[in-house]
């Protein structure tokens, strides 16, 4: 249907947003190595010092240290919670069904913001305060990855169909066998990529972290701090292209297991952080 | 199906399994409850208690939460005028920035849908997703690093003979909205993109309709779901959103409102009831959606 | 639509929830009943959690010459931790998070202070504690002072002084001639018949307490309104301020809440004058020509004061860092670094020599916030909360905090 200047027309276009995606991390990455505190354009020297500098930073490293432990936590909370929650809503039908999806990806579909209060005000005024530390924000960021893992295991199981199951069943395996021999080759691409996804989600987390953290130092949180420090930018510059290095790792693993055979839009946009339709 | 369990020499997995299998309540139970618990302790119940303080109002001196009822903070928010002005501000930058994420994601969408090859539509994808996993505050602190006087953008305009300055203002604002979720808005388009069978459009041509009228009148009404999907994401984080205007931007925003009562003021109640805006909004696009029928094709 | 029918029904049991619950309880008022006093220094925790304004705690991460922390470190054990805040409320706020127990103190400006006393988040120390109490600038002395009630209060010392200082204007030497006397280059359209030349390249503080500086000008250059303090404004008062402020809005790059967007703005260029705390002219002169002044109308300021909650999860470590600060020698430093006065003037006399001034010679330089000058410190408007009730024989006809708020969000969110 196209002709050829408006099939050129779009190319052209779709060229010109992919470098209006990709040209602020460029710069990001050019000022890394910025030698001076100022941040203005164009770049007079560069170095390489600030990278030293991160690494021997001790704040960097316990907020990494944070960051990982808390992604890790939080992801096999969300493993655990988010899969059960599929198979529940997959194989019955039970009054509230097409809630579940909608209150799962409430966390999601809502303000950050709003979450971080309501965890915050929990917190501070439940019947003995817990104090704010790793564990209030694992509690905080395992609630919005669940629905991750949820719906990629969903749409998993949804395009699986259930004729394997009732022929296992039909065969006489129990419902462990059917499970370990059926239904858990089928899915695990799905789980391991919605971890992967969660891991990611949890690790990039600001607003609810802001909330739920107390003095507690993640990556995130030392960026956002670094940025009013006028002569830590240069580090904040340098955590900054770590973390993007770190991060597209397990994103694209995700999208390559996820997309392999995801052959339709729907599992697709599923693996998508974001994808928060609630089962409209 | 299975009903000659009982014949055979049952282990233990076996009964507990036949068990279940006969008791589908007690295994939704099992599946269901240790999500749904968390939800409700976690989740919901948090929700609950901060919507409920929305009913109280602060001290004026010491600034703690007095726990009457009241309906000062509602009455505040209809009442002060600078709040409708905050409102209006955030709902039409929300706007604006989700017409123009649809107009910047449409081409995008269309490439990756139609007219690239299988393995190059692939890596357009990735390359469209991947951008929202660099740090969020990474990707706002590298506009603020472009925009900022003395930034690329005024080197860039000054080498063009122009002295123009965006700084901190609501244009820096929408330029940053538009890049943070312009991914969020490609995507559904390009699912809607994807699901227009080329049956039609062969149909369309067949029947004379050269390629603008055939968008117009076959493609364009099959892709308004997913238009409207991507726009209420755009719409929606801009709502929620306080960070971007803290760093590069000049007014407050509803979130900024939201933020500063909460993490400044410390006036809960007041962020409680304010935070009912985002959400009313939100609701009523929802609902506008709704009834154009832009669920339908979901 | 059935989940905004939910939603509806959602929303409508909340309300009974709030009004179920919130029948009885009223606030705990002004904290009279008896605080919370720490008598004894016990052994350190080995951590301390503090809250505290940027420049108040260096580490030698933003300069190795400046470092007060790792030796408090290696002397007592307690590891520090810093949590930087940007306004008095955002102090006030972390203060009070998980119970008062997440935090063990806080450098609190007056602004704070009184509302952590009768909030009581905070509590108070036996002076006896801390010997340097005896060098502390007189009218900051916790007996005898007569510019102490931030931190005095009912007899009660809720904790010990640290630094003070004036928010000062200041100016681009470059760009901004002649040398600025008086505030009005931040306030006034026209100055001299003439457009500002200065308008939009200015700054001011996000913060309602800055209404206070708008006070400040106005009780010079409008003295019908009758302003006597600026903390104890009547509605009028109050409102001639904030229409001083609304005009002052469009003369503004941007407001700074965020200390370094005045530093930025200094170092592009984007802003050439403004109101700003020392630190900000200390980090500023790394890369402009800057420098301060005090305006012929008055400043501003703050007296800031260490206090340790009362529920401190280190209390023994954060009583250490108490007396820690305390020293002559510790608050020298702070003073050079951050450029305001230690409240300790043995303090002084070591920055003065320093400087080769030598002897007890006062370091009298806006660059040290005029350190040991007792008149200075008198000039200074304190920062505190203000309150209905004015102080004087206008009785409750003042507006209270809440009110600068509200005036403040319709300030800076038009």
């Amino acid at each position: 249907m196209e002709s050829r200047t408006v099939s050129l027309a779009i190319r052209v276009g779709t060229g010109l947003v992919l470098a209006f995606l990709y040209i602020p991390l460029l710069i990001v990455v050019i000022y890394s190595f910025n030698n001076s505190v100022s941040q203005t354009w164009p770049i007079t020297s560069f170095t390489t010092r600030y990278y030293s500098f991160a690494w021997h930073d001790p704040d960097v490293r316990t907020a990494l240290a944070t960051s990982l432990t808390v992604a890790l936590f939080a992801t096999l909370l969300a493993f655990f919670l988010g899969s059960l929650a599929a198979f529940a809503v997959h194989r019955f039908q039970f009054f509230g069904r097409n809630t579940v999806s909608f209150v799962l990806v409430l966390p999601i579909a809502l303000p950050g913001i709003l979450t971080g209060i309501a965890l915050n005000t929990t917190f501070n005024n439940s019947v003995r305060p817990i104090p704010f530390g790793v564990l209030t924000i694992i509690l905080g960021h395992t609630t919005f990855c669940i629905v991750v893992v949820y719906n990629n295991v969903l749409a998993r199981l949804r395009r699986t169909g259930s004729s394997q199951v009732e022929a296992s069943m039909d065969l006489g395996a129990d419902g462990w066998q059917t499970f370990r021999y059926i239904t858990w080759p089928a899915i695990r691409t799905a789980v391991i990529a919605g971890m992967l996804l969660a891991f990611a989600l949890s690790f990039d987390e600001i607003v609810v972290t802001n909330f739920t953290s107390g003095t507690e130092l993640t990556i995130p949180k030392f960026i956002y701090n670094n940025l009013r420090q006028p002569r830590n930018r240069p580090v904040v510059n340098v955590v900054a292209v770590v973390v993007l290095l770190v991060m597209t790792i397990p994103v694209y693993i995700a999208q390559r297991l996820a997309g392999a055979e995801a052959g339709t839009a729907a599992g697709r946009r599923a693996t998508l952080r974001g994808d928060t339709e609630p089962g409209l | 199906m299975v009903s000659d369990e009982a014949d055979r020499p049952a282990g233990t997995r076996t009964r507990v399994s036949a068990f279940l299998f006969r008791h589908p309540r007690l295994r939704l139970g099992g599946l269901l409850g240790a999500p749904g618990l968390w939800f409700l302790v976690v989740y919901l119940g948090a929700l609950v208690v901060m919507y409920a303080t929305a009913f109280w109002h602060l001290d004026a001196f010491t600034g703690l939460v007095v726990k009457q009822f009241s309906l000062a903070n509602f009455k505040s928010i209809v009442d002060v005028p600078v709040y409708r002005t905050v409102i209006l501000r955030t709902a039409g930058i929300a706007a604006a920035v989700a017409l123009t994420d649809i107009v910047l994601g449409f081409p995008v969408a269309y490439y990756a849908a139609r007219l690239a090859p299988a393995r190059r539509r692939t890596a357009v994808l990735i390359a469209i997703v991947l951008p929202l996993w660099a740090n969020y505050l990474v990707r706002i602190f590298a506009w603020k690093l472009i925009l900022s006087p003395g930034g690329l953008l005024e080197w860039l305009f000054a080498k063009a003979g122009m002295h123009v300055t965006i700084g901190s203002s609501l244009v820096a604002v929408w330029i940053v909205f538009c890049y943070l979720w312009l991914p969020y808005v490609i995507l559904p388009i390009y699912a809607a993109l994807e699901r227009v069978p080329g049956s039609l459009l062969e149909a369309s041509s067949d029947l004379g309709a050269r390629g603008w009228r055939t968008f117009r009148k076959v493609v364009f009404p099959l892709i308004v779901p997913g238009i409207v999907a991507g726009s209420i994401f755009a719409f929606s984080l801009t709502l929620g959103d306080y960070i971007v205007v803290q760093l590069v931007g000049k007014s407050a925003f509803i979130g900024n409102v939201i933020y500063d009562s909460v993490g400044i003021a410390n006036d809960i109640p007041f962020a409680a009831a304010f935070a009912l805006v985002p959400l009313a909004i939100m609701s009523i696009y929802l609902f506008v959606a709704w009834r154009l029928g832009a669920f339908e094709a979901l | 639509m059935r989940r905004l029918t939910t939603a509806c029904a959602v929303m409508g049991a909340l309300a009974f929830v709030a009004a179920a619950c919130g029948s009885s309880n009223t606030p705990s008022g002004g904290g009279a009943a008896a605080p919370k006093v720490y008598n004894s220094i016990g052994q350190g925790e080995g951590a301390l959690k503090l809250i505290a304004w940027n420049g108040y705690t260096e580490d030698g991460s933003n300069d190795p010459n400046y470092d007060w922390v790792h030796p408090f470190e290696n002397q007592t054990g307690c590891k520090v931790s810093v949590k930087y805040a940007d306004t008095s409320d955002e102090m006030v706020t972390l203060m009070r998070q998980g119970g008062g127990s997440v935090y063990d103190g806080v450098s609190a400006s007056g602004n704070a202070t009184n509302k952590l006393i009768a909030g009581g988040n905070v509590a108070a120390i036996d002076p006896a504690l801390f010997p340097e109490f005896t060098n502390v600038i007189s009218p900051l002395q916790p007996a005898t002072g007569t510019n102490n009630s931030h931190y005095v209060v009912n007899g009660y010392v809720y904790g010990v002084p640290y630094m003070y200082g004036p928010n000062f204007l200041m100016y681009n030497t470059n760009l901004v001639k002649p040398a600025p006397k008086s505030w009005d280059i931040t306030f006034e359209p026209t100055l001299n018949g003439k457009a500002n030349p200065y308008a939009g390249k200015l700054t001011a503080y996000n913060d309602p307490i800055f209404i206070a500086d708008a006070a400040v000008y106005l009780k010079t250059h409008n003295p019908s309104l009758g302003i006597t303090n600026p903390y104890e404004l009547t509605s009028d008062q109050l409102d001639a301020a904030v229409s001083l402020l609304q005009a002052q809005k469009p003369l503004l790059a941007k407001y700074w809440a965020l200390y370094t967007d005045e530093i930025d703005g200094f170092n592009n260029k984007s802003i050439v004058a403004g109101t700003a705390w020392p630190i900000n002219l200390t980090y500023t002169k790394d890369s402009a020509p800057a420098a301060a002044v005090i305006p012929s109308e008055g400043v501003t300021g703050w007296a800031d004061t260490w206090m340790i909650s009362a529920n401190a999860p280190h209390p023994n470590c954060m009583l250490e860092w108490m007396k820690y600060t305390m020293e002559p020698k510790v608050q020298a430093e702070v003073g050079v670094w951050y450029g305001a006065a230690g409240s300790n003037t043995k303090s002084c006399d070591l920055i003065a020599k320093s400087l080769g001034k030598g002897g007890a010679q006062l370091v009298n330089s806006v660059e040290y916030s005029f350190c040991g000058n007792v008149d200075f410190l008198n000039s200074l408007y304190l920062w505190r909360t203000p309150q209905a009730a004015c102080g004087d024989d206008r009785g409750n006809t003042c507006m209270d905090y809440s009110v600068w708020s509200q005036k403040w969000t319709e300030i800076t969110g038009a």
